[in-house]
Formats: C-alpha cells, structure tokens, sequence
C-alpha cells in the first residue's frame, strides 16, 4: 500500500514475530483457532446461514397462506415451520448476529489484540453451532417445536408438544449459556481492554451500546434459563410447576419468558441503533452530535425494558391497575428510543450527508423502524392490545421493528464494514438492487398485515376461511415475500460469488474516523501497536495516528517472549494496568462444547448414562483447559510497552480480568437464582395456603445447611489471607476444611425435604423447594470444585502467596454463594414459619 | 420516484380495505359493541396521528440527508434533539396515555351482580367452546360453538379452559381474553347492532387452533329470549329417526355429546341438543349440512388434524348418514 511506512531491519523483526505469534494454525487445525477476526467471522457466516434457512420456513408459512384452505403443507408441519421460523430468528440469528460482529469489531475498535478471553468467544462459537444444528435439524425428522416461540404451557409441557418441546428447552437452553459466555466476554473487553486514554466518555458508540446490551443479557437471559429449568423439570419428572390441578401455574412461565422476552427485543435492537451510530457520523463527514445524549438514551431503554414486560400478558386477565402501569411504562420506552433517531437526524443536518449504500440501509431501517415504533406506542394501550394482541396487527408490528430496526441496520453494517473483512468492497449496484427490492418487499409483505390484523386475522392460524375478507391482504404479503427473498438473495449472491473477483481496495473507502479502520484485513493482531487516544474519532484529529500505528511506534509493539499479549487498562480512564497474557489456539474448546452439547443432546432423549458421562468430561475438559490455560505465572514480573511504561504481567484480585469476569458470570447466576425464588413467591402469592397443607423442610436442616456454608465462606475468605501472607499450609488445610464444611453444607441443604418426606410430583410446593435447595447444593459442590483446584494448584506450586488470582477469584465465587445460601435457606426454612 | 410508487401502493392497499369493509364479520374496524366503537375510534385517531408522526421524520430524515442545502449549525441541531427527542414525545405520549387510561375502567367495567343481565359460562376446549347460559332465575342451558346475546344488554362472560390456554375474542364487539387452566377470567360486552358476526380462538392453542371459531349472533330481546327458551327444552327432533338416535347410542357419541339440553351431561365433547340450529358446525368451519356432518363424524381428523373426536371407523357410510340426518333434525 502506498502509505506503508518504511521500516528498519529491527521493526521488520518485530513484525515478523508479532505476525507468528498471533498466526492461525493451517490445515483442519485452522478450526482450532480462537483468534477474534476467524471466531467472529465463523459466528457470524452462520448465524447467517440460520436466517437464511428461517428465511425459506417464512416463505414456507407465506406460501401456505397464500390462498384460503390452502392445503400445500399439513396443520403440524405448519406450526413447526412457523416456530421454528421465530425461535431461529430470535436465538440463533438476532442475538447471535451482535456477538458475532461484536467479536469481530471490538478489538480493533478499541484498540485491543483480540478480545480477553479467546477460547471463551471461541467456545461460545462451537456451543452455538451445535445448538444450532441440533435445533434446526429437527423439522427435517418432523420433531421440531410447534407450540410457538414462546412455548407456553400447558400446551408446550403437554405430550402434543412431544420431543420438540424438548429440543427447544434443551438446545436453546445451550445456546443461552454461550450467549452468556459472550456476554461476559464483550463486558470485560469492553471495560477493561480499550486503548490507553479512551476514556468511557471518548468510547465508540458501538462500544457502548454492546456493554449495555451484554449488560442486559447477563440480567435478562437468566430468569429465561430459570424458567427453562422449571419447565424442563415438569416435562421430565413430573414436577407440576404449570400445572394448576396440583398448585402450579401457566402465568409463571409468561412472566419469566418475557421479563426476558421484552429486554430481549431491545438486546436485538441496540446493536443494530449502535451499527447506525457508526454508520450516520461517518457518511455525513462529522462527529455524532449528542454523544451524550444517545448514550444515556440508551442506558434508558436498557433500564426501561425490564418493566414492560407485562404488556405481552394484557390479555391474560390481570388486575387493570397493573395494566395501566405497564402500558405507562410501555409508552415511556418510545422517548429514549425517539432521542436516538433525532440524533441521528440531527447529525445528518449538521453533516454533509454522503448517500451511500450503507446509508441507504440505513435510512430504509429508519423509515421502517419508525413505523413499527409508532405501532408499538399503538400497542402499548391496554384497550388497543385487547383487540390487536395476537393478531396479524402483532405479526406486522414486531417485524417492522425487528426487520427496520434490526435487519436493515444489519446489512448496513454489512456494506459498510465488509473491507475490514479481506479489503474488497460489496458491489454498489447489486447493493442498492438488493435495498429497493428488500424495502418494498418488505413493505408489500407487511403492511397489509396490520389491516388483516384489525380485520380479525389470529396469528399461527394454519389457514383461514376464504369469506370473511382476508383472502387479498394474504395473496399481497405472500407476492411481497417473494420480492423480499429476492433483494435477500441478490446479497447473498454478492457475499459469496461475486465479490471474489473483485480486486482488494482500500480499506477504509470511507474515510471513517474511527480506530476499527487502522486494522489491516491480512493480518492477525488486531492492532500492530496499540495507541494512546485521545478523540472520539482518533483517525479525524490525529492524521499520522494510522501511520504511527502500523509502523509500531505506540506500545506493546512487540511479542519478543513469544506471546500473544493485549493491554489491560482501568475502567473508567483507560490507565493502562497490566500486560494480558491472552490464550492461544487450543482445540480445549471444541472438546468442551461437544462434550457439553452431547450432555443437552442426550438429556433430549433421556440417555442419561451418556448424559452423565458427558457431563464429567466436560468438568474435565474445562478443569483441563483451566489448568494449562489461565494464571500462567509470568516468567518476569513486568513488560516494557514502550515510550517509558513498564507494566505488571500478572494481576490478580479486583484489577484481574479473571475476577471482572467471575463477578459478571455470578451476577448472571445470582439473577437465575433470584428468578426461582420469585417462582416461590408467585406461588405464595396466588393461592391462600401455598404449601397446599404439606409438611415444609423443617427449620433445622435448612439453618444447619446454612450454618455450614457461612463456615465454608469463612474458611475460604480465611485461606485466602493466610496464603497472602505465606501461609501455605495453613491455607492448603484451610481450604481442605471448606471443602469438607460444604460438602456437608449440600448434604443437610437436601435433607430438610428429604427428612420431612416432600414429593415434588405431589405439589408445587414441595417441588420448588426441592429446586430451590438443589440449585443451593449444586452451587455448593461447584464451590468443592473449586476450592480443590486452589488446592490443586498450591500443591503444584502454581497458586504462591504472590501469584493467587485462582483463590481470589474462588473467594468472589464464594461471596456470591454466602448470598445464595442466605437467601435460599431463609426462604425455604424460615418463610413458612413466619406467614 | 420508486418510494413513491411504493407510498401510491399503500395508498391503494388502504382504499381498497375501506372498499372491501363491508364483509366484516370478524373485523374490529366495523364494531358492533361499545368496547369494540370506542377502540376503533382511539385507533383512528392514533393511525391518523402516528402516519403524520411518520411523514414529518421520513421528510426530515430526508431533508437532513438530501434536500438541505448547507449544513445546519450544531446548536440549532442540538436543539432538534432536545425538542424532537424528548419534548414532543413527550407530551404526545402523555395525552395519548392519559386519554386510553381514562378509558380503559369504562371499558371493561366489573360487570358481575346487577349490570349483567346475562352470565354466559365459556369453557375452551381443543378445538372448540362449550357455552352455558345462566339465567338469573339460576337455571342454565348449555350449548356449544356458538354464542348468541341480546343487543344493548351487557353480558358477562365467564372464561376458564379445560385443557390449553385459549383466548375469546369477538372482534366487532371487543377485545379479548385469554382462557387459562387453574384460572376463571371475566370480561363483559354489550352489543350494539343486531347482526351475525364470528369469533375466534385468539391464542395457540395446539394443531387446529386455526378451525377454532365460533358464530357470534346478536338478536332482539325478544328474539333471543324466545330462542332461550326454546334450547333450554328437549328438541323434538330427538325423537325422529329412531335409527340414527340408536347409531348415535350404539356408536358410543352419547359418552362424549349430551343431546338431551342438561347442563350436567357431555363434558367430553360438545353438546349437541339442538345442533341442528347451529350456524355452523365443527366450530365455525364447516356449514351446517348432512354432508358436512356425515364428513365431520367420519373422519374428524381429516376435516380438524389432532382432533380429540376418533374416527368412525366401525360404521358404514350409510350408518354415519342417518346419523347426520338424526342430528341435523336437532332443531
């Protein structure tokens, strides 16, 4: 390239072991590794290819509808293909998608190698593919899901739903955890992996609106995992949480489906919004106006979304009053989301607006997006919903808001982000083809809906009554269809054939100014050397900062210990704090998420032999891939990153990334906690004498089990100071003895409703205690787990007085625990006594 | 332009709506009761206002993006987000949200004790309705798949389900409700104008949750009273073709169907004492013919995939005949 810098023999070495260092492996190894450009690239091709194939089952649907009484395809294949249709657009392109691109983009966008924890994003990947797979690969045995995609019971628990009901909890179940992993994942990088300098209010709004959305993921999928949990639980054995003849009820699985459902339409949409704030400032050749301003706007849909999710449930017969309120809250959620587009305009106003393709997607999923947004206000009024709730008026609804506010933005992103893929460009010509094809198919197809809706058209409705004045508004969505699957498909021609023989261009064509566009597509560090910021749109205000970067004069330039290596930085001001040691390529992962994906696969069929196995051999594997992969203790104490700084290799407690990401992963499970016991409560609250007249667990054990964790939490706390101070086998006994004191924490935990004689299958009271002490005890032996691999590790020597990240890391696990186990026995033991 | 065109197809696709209004059996844009006037009109007056909320951000998205001549200056753009972005939503949204809460206690007032002339009992089933009337001199007459109530008289209407989650929604005379398991929902309506209108299952409810539906028919005091009367006595079609009564018997349909207008017998399937009269029959898909009877009853699955009711398969086609003939008798 013209601009390549000239440089001397020593820098040209430099380069040579960098590039070595971050090489990806060749041959089949190739999918061993976990570098952030091939993870994201792999995430995202197939979670494209998922939407494709949910595209043809739309299509499907479409084609049945097409006429009244139509009987192209039966009844059953119907209503698999249309929840299929929905549960892949939700959880294996929408939410997917955002990982994927997040991955990818992140690191070079904040000036980081790869992002901190590469097998993790890695292992996400693998989980998601074999999820993936699994579910999708259903419909063609005919045992997909068919109870839609929010699979209520009692429908969904029914024997009607058969093994598909199965393979949805089972295997998005799965894919929920790997969402979860990278969630945690983009929450660490994000805070702790920016360049020096880039402080939190110098961020790229991408990277802002991504630490919301994994934010929210980690508080949102949960009560879904919970509720999965309970569900599953009903389906397997028999413990009748939904079954009102012994206590339980189907409204508890609404309120955990969507307390996760609603944030989860905004998980999808911000991203996208995030896509148009990288989008908009570059094409209109200036600084976003209103950093500020759209930053807290989206704080505020994130929070907002956690209180709406009633208005999926106005139908169900709750109290008018609770009504009022959430269609309050509902309607608030539209002035964050109007502060966003009128940024966006604003921007546009002070610019000097390029019209290009990127900006044409852009524009369109505006215009689209807004529509849906102004039905959404529509909906949002209790009275109103009465009539358009589950009607074709909802259909024409969330995909106007999905597809303008998601879909489009996507394949902006697409046009505009693809040079940083290997340096070719998208064609213009198929690309804005592809957007007025897309754009009135899109609206060909859904606009009539909204008046089918009102005219009395139920959704999942296999087919209709050829009478009663729906026959045309169908003919018309169905020809849109068509139209709208050939504008996708124009793309999908593009991606895959013809921008092969394009020739490789410039690489940021254009001119954006922010730091994602220094990387160089043919390589693999991310960055060549990672530079101090200082602006909002760094490649804007410092024009030699590209050249600089390249030619390695910032810091962590080198790789001279033979070591992949990133920059850990403080939270707030970006400081640096210490050299990341990052892991490599490891084929750990793959083992992992086969191991775990064959215990989900064959918990489906009831294996549960082959389940078990599985299951140990996924705690080996991640025993395995902890032990050879994490708190490697550095062979020196500190790196120089070059111009004068000198920098830890190891850190361990609060400045760790580990500890960020054990604190994340724990406030997701604590949440999935939280979410059983509102189950114990919502039960308490709808019926006079919850415990259904039987015997409860008894004060004893449950405080005894109680007393024993505090004493494990204690002892654990305790070896962690002794071992800071030298005592090693102080803290080696110490640890033994928690070890102990939780194993028999566990046991007096399941002895409470084991002495009193509780049957989960009799009742729904006893049932949810039974979970609420097994979820106790299961984290109880996770906590043996680990205190036995700090064990492990000091016996190893590689856990010192000085190199204890491992301990502190269990210490904070255990914290997490004491709160659990203070919550769970005082519910269970105490409650009872005290109504 | 072509976003023209496209905005001139709209346009043509909501004319011909307004065309084509007038077979409204099912549509909430032609209401016949009051909760179902009320909400067309707060939909209208959203629709109007949302496609000019619309208009302006499309115009001025464009003008930003296109039309204007020089960039405009930071502050007055600043402005614009201020204004735009959180003022006026802010007071549209809280006149539109004061209005709807306003309306909503009376639209669905409490309509149990003295308001409700009429009790009407409606259990979900898949795939079709069980319906008992209770009278307030406390006798009831039990039908099914089809409900009928006077016009101006608000009814209430009594929801539970004795197997999924359904929802009861007649769309000309108001929203819906959704039929629980383990839970008894109440909404109440009130009828404006005499007319034939239809419902339908409104929430998934399993394979032919498409073919759940039901005739919705709105008559004159008078005429309902007398049509009360007459379905709370036995038809005297039970005792015509003797044969097909004994087919019914011999055949095992009496486990399932009560004919005899009890409310205490059937349960299973629906009642069918005056069947005969029905609108429709299968719940509100097939018309009311021998034919059609005779197809139902010999393979319910065909005409209703998953179907609880087994196929006939000990019967000939003369058998399922008479049969149909006894039962479509049930006047």
């Amino acid at each position: 390239m013209s601009d390549a810098p000239t440089l001397t023999p020593e820098k040209r070495a430099e380069e040579e072991q960098l590039r070595a260092v971050w090489a990806n492996p060749s041959g089949w190894r190739y999918w061993t590794s976990v570098n952030n450009s091939q993870v994201g690239l792999w995430y995202g091709s197939t979670a494209f290819a998922f939407m494709l194939f949910a595209g043809l089952l739309a299509l499907l649907v479409r084609a049945q509808l097409a006429v009244p009484e139509n009987d192209l395809i039966s009844a059953e294949l119907y209503n698999q293909a249309y929840t299929l249709h929905g549960t892949v657009m939700m959880f294996l392109f929408a939410v997917p998608i955002f990982e994927a691109v997040a991955i990818f983009l992140l690191p070079p966008m904040l000036g980081a190698r790869d992002m901190p924890f590469p097998r993790l994003g890695a292992f996400g990947f693998w989980s998601f593919l074999i999820g993936g797979v699994f579910v999708c690969g259903s419909i063609f045995f005919g045992a997909a899901p068919n109870s839609g995609w929010f699979m209520y019971p009692p429908l969904a628990t029914s024997e009607q739903a058969g093994i598909g009901a199965d393979i949805w909890l089972l295997g998005l179940s799965f894919i929920e955890v790997a969402s979860l992993a990278a969630a945690v994942e983009l929450i660490v990088g994000i805070m702790k992996c920016r360049a020096p300098g880039m402080r939190v209010n110098l961020m790229p709004l991408f990277a802002w609106y991504l630490l919301i959305v994994a934010g929210m993921i980690v508080f949102a999928f949960p009560p879904l995992i919970a509720g999965d949990l309970l569900f599953e639980m009903q389906r397997m054995f028999d413990w009748p949480f939904f079954d009102p003849e012994r206590g339980g009820d189907p409204l508890l699985w609404q309120h955990l489906f969507w307390i996760f459902g609603h944030p989860e339409v905004y998980i999808i949409f911000l991203p996208a919004i995030a896509l148009l704030a990288m989008i908009i400032p570059t094409f209109s050749g200036r600084p976003i106006i209103g950093y500020s301003w759209i930053v807290l706007a989206a704080v505020g849909t994130g929070f907002l979304s956690f209180g709406l999710w009633v208005h999926h449930m106005f139908a169900t017969g709750l109290p008018q009053i609770s009504l009022a309120f959430f269609s309050a809250a509902s309607e608030a959620v539209a002035i964050p989301t109007a502060v966003q587009i009128f940024v966006f305009i604003a921007t546009m106003l002070a610019g000097r607006v390029i019209f290009s393709t990127p900006m044409l997607f852009a524009m369109g999923g505006i215009a689209i997006f807004v529509m849906g947004g102004l039905t959404g206000v529509m909906v949002a009024l209790a009275p109103f919903d009465w009539q358009a709730h589950d009607t074709y008026f909802i259909v024409a609804h969330l995909h106007y808001v999905l597809i303008g506010g998601m879909l489009f933005p996507v394949f902006a992103g697409l046009y505009y982000y693809y040079p940083l893929i290997d340096g070719r460009h998208m064609s213009d010509k198929v690309g804005r083809f592809a957007f007025w094809m897309m754009f009135c198919g899109f609206n060909i197809t859904f606009f009539p809906m909204h008046l089918a809706g009102l005219r009395g058209m139920p959704r999942r409705v296999y087919t209709y009554p050829a009478d009663i004045g729906w026959d045309w508004f169908n003919l018309i969505s169905t020809m849109g269809a068509v139209v709208l699957g050939i504008g996708m498909f124009a793309v999908v021609v593009d991606v895959t054939l013809h921008r092969r023989r394009q020739p490789k261009g410039e690489v940021n064509p254009w001119k954006a100014g922010t730091l994602e566009w220094i990387s160089e597509p043919e390589e693999n560090w991310g960055v060549r050397s990672i530079p101090h910021i200082e602006s909002r749109y760094p490649l804007w205000d410092h024009a030699s900062l590209a050249r600089e970067v390249k030619a390695g004069e910032w810091y962590l330039a080198d790789a001279s210990e033979g070591r992949r290596e990133t920059l850990v930085t403080s939270v707030l001001d970006a400081e640096p704090e210490q050299v990341l040691r990052v892991s490599g390529t490891s084929y750990m992962t793959i083992v992992s998420a086969v191991t775990l994906g064959t215990v989900f696969v064959a918990l489906t069929f009831k294996w549960w032999i082959v389940s078990l196995l599985s299951g140990l051999a996924f705690i080996a594997a991640v025993l395995y891939w902890l032990w050879t992969g994490t708190g490697e203790i550095p062979e020196k104490d500190e790196k120089d990153i070059g111009r004068g700084i000198r920098l830890p290799l190891y850190s361990s407690g609060v400045k760790s990334a580990g500890w960020w990401a054990m604190f994340i992963t724990m406030t997701g499970d604590g949440t999935a906690c939280a979410s059983l016991v509102f189950g114990y409560f919502f039960f308490w609250t709808i019926h006079e004498d919850f415990t259904g007249g039987l015997t409860g667990p008894g004060v004893l054990w449950p405080m005894m089990a109680l007393a024993l964790f505090v004493l494990a939490w204690a002892a654990t706390v305790v070896a962690r100071e002794v071992n800071r101070r030298g005592g090693k086998t102080a803290a080696r006994m110490l640890l033994g003895l928690g070890g102990v004191l939780s194993a028999a924490g566990c046991a007096a935990a399941l002895a409470g409703p084991w002495t009193t004689g509780m049957y989960p299958t009799a009742h729904v009271y006893p049932a949810i205690v039974w979970i609420l002490v097994i979820w106790a005890a299961v984290h109880g032996a996770l906590g043996i787990i680990m205190q036995l691999y700090c064990l492990a590790r000091s016996y190893a020597g590689r856990l010192t007085p000085r190199y204890d990240m491992e301990l502190h890391n269990v210490v904070l696990y255990w914290h997490f625990m004491l709160v659990t186990a203070l919550i769970t026995f005082s519910v269970v033991g105490l409650f009872p006594e005290a109504i | 332009m072509r976003e023209s065109s496209a905005r001139r197809a709209t346009v043509l696709a909501v004319s011909s709506l307004s065309l084509a209004s007038c077979s409204g059996v099912q549509s909430a844009l032609d209401p016949a009761g009051e909760e179902a006037v009320q909400v067309a009109a707060l939909f209208w007056v959203m629709t109007i206002g949302g496609l000019l909320i619309w208009s302006l951000v499309v115009v001025l998205s464009l003008y930003a993006s296109r039309w204007k001549g020089r960039p405009t200056s930071e502050t007055s753009a600043g402005k614009l987000i201020f204004w735009g972005g959180v003022v006026f939503p802010v007071a549209v949204l809280t006149a539109l949200l004061s209005y709807a809460l306003w309306l909503m206690p009376s639209l669905r007032p409490f309509a149990g004790g003295e308001q409700a002339s009429l009790r009407v009992e409606v259990v979900g089933h898949q795939f079709w309705w069980r319906v008992v009337y209770h009278l307030p001199d406390r006798t009831a007459v039990v039908s099914a798949n089809e409900i009928r109530l006077p016009v101006g008289q608000r009814v209430e209407f009594e929801l539970t389900s004795a197997d999924m989650i359904h929802s009861f929604w007649i769309p000309v005379l108001g929203g819906k409700m959704d039929l629980i398991p383990g839970r008894t929902n109440r909404v109440s309506l009130s009828a404006t104008k005499v007319g034939t209108y239809r419902g339908q299952c409104a929430e998934f409810c399993g394979t032919s949750h498409a073919r759940m539906a039901f005739p919705a028919v709105v008559m004159k005091q008078a005429d309902f009273d007398a049509w009360l009367d007459s379905r709370s006595r036995v038809s005297v079609g039970l005792a015509m073709n003797p044969d097909g009564r004994a087919l019914f018997k011999r055949a095992g349909c009496g486990d399932c169907h009560g004919v005899d207008a009890r409310e205490t017998t059937s349960g299973k399937g629906p009642d069918l004492s005056h069947v005969g009269s029905r609108l429709t029959i299968g719940a509100g898909f097939l018309p009311n013919e021998i034919d059609a009877l005779a197809r139902f009853i010999a393979h319910p699955g065909s005409v209703k995939p998953g179907a609880l009711m087994p196929a006939s398969t000990d019967l000939s086609a003369d058998e399922i005949d008479q049969i149909a003939t006894w039962l479509k008798g049930l006047q």
